[in-house]
């Protein structure tokens, strides 16, 4: 009774278009992301305050000072008398970093036993504080090397080493970030909304009527989800168009593989949401079900932390995860300019995923209880 | 208040009877912390490198060995300079280092991730200037707070404050909204207690399971993830108590606005949760948003907790310490209160 | 005259608890066959295995020609249901309610609109036939779920408890409906516990706890137990009855 489909699926959408809040919300969905959140998920770390107090006030040390001024990581703040005041003003959080140089610093270092230089820095957080470690060593040993070359004093081998970004050269997280948000989105419309659409027939009782009928299984989910499906598919177009308006940016590679590693996603994750829905009993059980593990999905699908950071065995785990795959082809594609075979093993995995979890749905699903 | 009581009792058994969602709530906290405890990290464990050589140098080999035997970086073996764009691309190395003929060496970097590429290139340049780093500045560093650089300081906080929102205000939220459905919430409202106390009388279950989530999140940090609660704990706990009813009448407020629970939830998740982890400073630091971001933070309770909570949990800071985050957030829970109860009564007229 | 169910030991049990114990009786076609008991005496749990919601713990039956265990899914093509909550679609009107069961029960879009137009004529109905489901009072929902039931004129209709909640014309006004598909052959099984409901059935059967303990007509009934009411040959009944007010 194929016929039955366009029937439940003309339902679906009179229900959505009658919907107050749905609409607004489909639409907002889009924006909000591609707008608003490349602007939050910042993770430079910049305007690191600095206070930088130099006993020795020789040329090399200001042409540190100097260097750390014109540098755009870091805001020298006010000239700071001792370590101890500068040392308060970090726990009271006025500065993240100090910069310590003892007395006859630079004398000593040509003697060659100079005192070594105080750094301190802020490590409540400790990405930022690393990383503006890091930023301070570095940018102190390039002052240091400058003033060497100029007393023609040896080339060091850092003089040699030349560095090239490639697929990202203004290095724009946001560019990084984009194409991972718009998964979000694809997590957002594909797995929340027919879970809730499903769970709300299932408290007010609807889905008994449909039950009772000779509507199959397989129709009712397909019923439930083709129409998702489509509305992913245009607002993952509308939202790839807002990306390029916005911040300009535009799949390196085909835009086509974008779309197909969106649909075999878009599968895996509303099976999995219609196989959830199928096993509670009400929203609040759905929901926080879902809740868990899409938090799951998010966290460690290198979204915002790299898979490899991981430890080996959180690493196995994120296999059976379907964002993991199309966070990657996303990426790799806008990015990168990935091509098809390239990412062969992504594909196969999504649509391996998509039959597992649209199996289980089916599966679940009993007319009968 | 006897009627209260059942009131409260009647919640309870509704929690209870929902093992699942009941496991969930409690299983939560547990599997963030272990997550972000041990297994989400943003530093570097591993750089996929290869390498161009078409002469083997003395100076050459050296760097070869340093970079196969460096803990961090997996050595993905020598390649043909035509290749390097492919295994960029394919992902198969995140770095290639070209050794050219005279001595010059080229990094080419996928920078596709701009802030890991950074480290990245910071760390390999290391490794092959090893030379130079012997005649580097002699610099002694100290981090402060937290010298072993524990990322634990920043998420757990963090966590704390995503795990009170979600169960305090969506759940409470969830469960005034399917009372509403169902009717029976205006059974509850025709009886003699004040409308005040039915709701009070919905929070009180949930405050309970959020202390507990409370406890068991502090237990952890301290014994598993060996982060030492340095402030007062009683400050500690008037804080998080505090956020935590705020939680609650954010829940509340919530649900006198929605008339479904998908509705509720949906606005729940849009407009509470995504902007609560986004622009509380928890995942993403708050100095580095745009302006107009930035004041928008002003009014997410979520990024006050934050600040309180680090200055106390790890800065052991008092009272005085965080008297500006404590009064914000009790102005904020005030006012979600009283705006909640008049939304009942509203509803009532 | 032939029938249309027959049930022999059927049982429903939710582990300890036996919701129906082991019963056996027969409906004929054509008639209007009412299931009476108290609340909790187990009416809905075996209509709901009758109609193939749920699976009977054991014993067997038959539905409308189709084994009641095995071939669930045909019985469904020729029956039609109606829920206690009378599970509508509350943001969609009374036309597009009643347009989706027709097209799900294989009606063309032609013969669906024609039984429509016929069925909110009928009614009275014809005034509200674009008004959302959720805008409509008791009595017309219920009288929505009915025509929604029978839309596909189905040999047989389930209807569960469909007259609770509203006011004596309007159910008077049910029954009608009831009698009026009786009389085209449609066969009716109808659970209820309202006892003067009784008097409208052909056959009628009362279940307590889970066990069908009369099984005639009601004058037959009547008469057994002495009784000038329905309600009277209830209280008979039901003074044992452990389940239920």
């Amino acid at each position: 009774m194929k016929h039955t489909l366009p029937i439940l699926i003309r339902k679906e959408v009179t229900q959505f278009r009658r919907n107050k809040v749905l609409p607004r919300i489909v639409v907002m969905m889009p924006l909000m992301l591609v707008l608003v959140l490349p602007l939050v998920t910042q993770m430079d770390v910049k305007n690191i305050s600095v206070a930088f107090i130099d006993h020795d006030r020789s040329p090399l040390t200001l042409r540190m000072e100097s260097h750390l001024a014109h540098s755009d990581y870091f805001r020298l703040c006010e000239p700071v008398g001792s370590f101890e005041e500068a040392e308060q003003m970090l726990d009271d959080g006025k500065v993240d970093l100090v910069v310590c140089i003892p007395e006859h610093f630079e004398r000593d270092l040509t003697l060659g036993d100079p005192k070594p230089i105080l750094l301190e820095a802020n490590a409540v957080n400790a990405t930022k504080g690393a990383q503006g470690m890091q930023y301070a060593l570095q940018t102190i040993a390039s002052a240091a090397m400058e003033k060497a070359r100029e007393r023609g004093a040896a080339i060091g081998t850092e003089q040699l080493l030349t560095v090239e970004n490639r697929y990202n050269p203004t290095g724009n997280y946001r560019h990084f970030m984009l194409p991972a948000l718009m998964i979000v989105l694809l997590i957002l419309v594909c797995c929340f909304l027919p879970l809730l659409n499903i769970m709300t027939e299932k408290e007010h009782g609807t889905i008994e009527q449909i039950n009772v009928t000779p509507v199959g299984r397989l129709e009712f989910i397909l019923a439930k989800l083709i129409p998702y499906w489509l509305l992913a598919m245009v607002l993952l177009a509308v939202a790839m168009l807002l990306a390029w308006a916005v911040y300009g940016l535009l799949p390196a590679g085909a835009a086509a593989l974008v779309f197909l590693a969106a649909f075999l996603f878009a599968l895996c994750i509303s099976g999995f949401a219609v196989t959830i829905a199928n096993i509670s009993d009400t929203m609040q059980q759905a929901i926080f079900v879902m809740f868990f593990f899409v938090m799951l999905f998010m966290l460690m699908s290198g979204l915002f932390t790299p898979i490899d950071s991981m430890p080996r065995w959180a690493q196995d785990i994120t296999y059976a995860f379907p964002p993991r795959y199309v966070i990657d082809v996303f990426r790799s594609v806008y990015l990168k300019g990935t091509l098809f075979v390239e990412l062969w093993f992504d594909f196969l995995m999504l649509t391996l995923l998509a039959v597992v979890f649209n199996l289980l749905a089916t599966v679940t699903y009993k007319k009968q209880s | 208040m006897n009627a209260f009581a059942s009131f409260v009792r009647k919640e309870c058994i509704h929690i209870l009877r929902d093992p699942r969602t009941m496991l969930i709530v409690l299983l939560m906290p547990v599997v963030l912390m272990m997550l972000f405890g041990f297994a989400i990290s943003t530093e570097i464990k591993n750089i996929d490198v290869a390498a161009v050589a078409t002469r083997y140098t003395t100076d050459v080999r050296r760097d070869l060995t340093a970079l196969e035997h460096n803990p961090y970086v997996t050595f993905k073996g020598i390649i043909r300079e035509g290749e390097v764009d492919a295994a960029l691309r394919c992902g198969r190395c995140s770095a290639v280092v070209l050794f050219g003929r005279d001595g010059k060496r080229h990094i080419v970097l996928d920078a596709s991730n701009s802030s890991l590429s950074a480290s990245a290139a910071i760390y390999l340049r290391s490794i092959l200037t090893a030379d130079a780093a012997a005649s580097a500045l002699p610099v002694t560093t100290y981090m402060r707070h937290n010298p072993q650089l524990k990322s634990a300081y920043n998420f757990v906080p963090g966590v704390m404050g995503l795990i009170f929102i979600l169960i305090c205000a969506l759940m409470t939220c969830v469960s005034v909204v399917r009372e509403k459905e169902s009717g029976t919430m205006e059974v509850l409202l025709v009886s003699p207690v004040r409308p005040v106390y039915v709701v009070l009388a919905k929070m009180i279950p949930y405050l309970a399971l959020s202390l507990f989530n409370l406890a068991t999140i502090l237990l952890l940090s301290h014994y598993v993830l060996e982060m030492p609660v340095a402030g007062n704990l009683s400050v500690l706990l008037i804080l998080c108590t505090l956020y935590i009813v705020l939680s609650l009448f954010l829940g509340l407020f919530v649900s006198t606005l929605a008339q479904s629970q998908m509705v509720a939830l949906l606005i729940c998740a849009m407009v509470m949760l995504v902007p609560m982890m986004m622009l509380s400073g928890m995942m993403f630091p708050v100095e580095n948003l745009p302006p107009v971001l930035k004041q928008l933070t002003f009014i997410v309770p979520a990024r006050w907790f934050n600040d309180a909570i680090r200055k106390v949990m790890v800065e052991g800071l008092g009272f005085v310490a965080i008297w500006k985050e404590l009064s914000i957030l009790f102005a904020m829970a005030l006012a979600l209160f009283v705006a909640s109860i008049k939304k009942f009564k509203d509803r009532l007229e | 005259m032939d029938n249309i169910i027959t049930v022999s030991n059927l049982t429903k049990q939710f582990g300890s608890f036996t919701a129906v114990d082991h019963i056996t009786f027969a409906v004929s076609r054509g008639e209007i066959f009412g299931f009476l008991g108290a609340n909790g005496a187990g009416k809905t749990t075996a209509m709901r295995m009758l109609c193939g919601l749920s699976k009977p713990t054991s014993g067997s039956g038959s539905v409308a020609g189709y084994d009641l265990r095995t071939q669930g899914e045909q019985i469904k093509r020729h029956i039609g249901y109606m829920s206690q909550r009378f599970s509508l679609y509350e943001d969609l009107t009374v036309v597009e309610n009643m347009e989706l069961y027709g097209g799900i029960y294989g009606l063309s879009r032609r013969e669906v609109s024609d039984r429509v137009d016929q069925l909110l004529t009928a009614l009275q109905f014809a005034d509200h036939r674009d008004d959302l489901v959720g805008s409509l009072p008791l009595g017309w929902k219920q009288k929505l779920a009915f025509m929604v039931a029978t839309v596909h004129r189905p040999e047989l209709v389930f209807l569960d408890e469909p007259t609770g909640g509203v006011d004596p014309i309007t159910r008077r006004q049910f029954w009608d409906l009831i009698r009026a598909a009786a009389a085209q052959g449609t066969t009716i099984f109808v659970t209820t516990h309202y006892m003067d409901e009784a008097e409208y059935c052909h056959r009628i059967s009362i279940m307590v706890d889970g066990q069908i303990r009369a099984l005639d007509t009601p004058a037959a009934l009547r008469a057994r137990y002495g009784a000038e009411t329905m309600e009277q040959v209830f209280y008979r009944l039901a003074r044992e009855a452990k389940r239920g007010d």
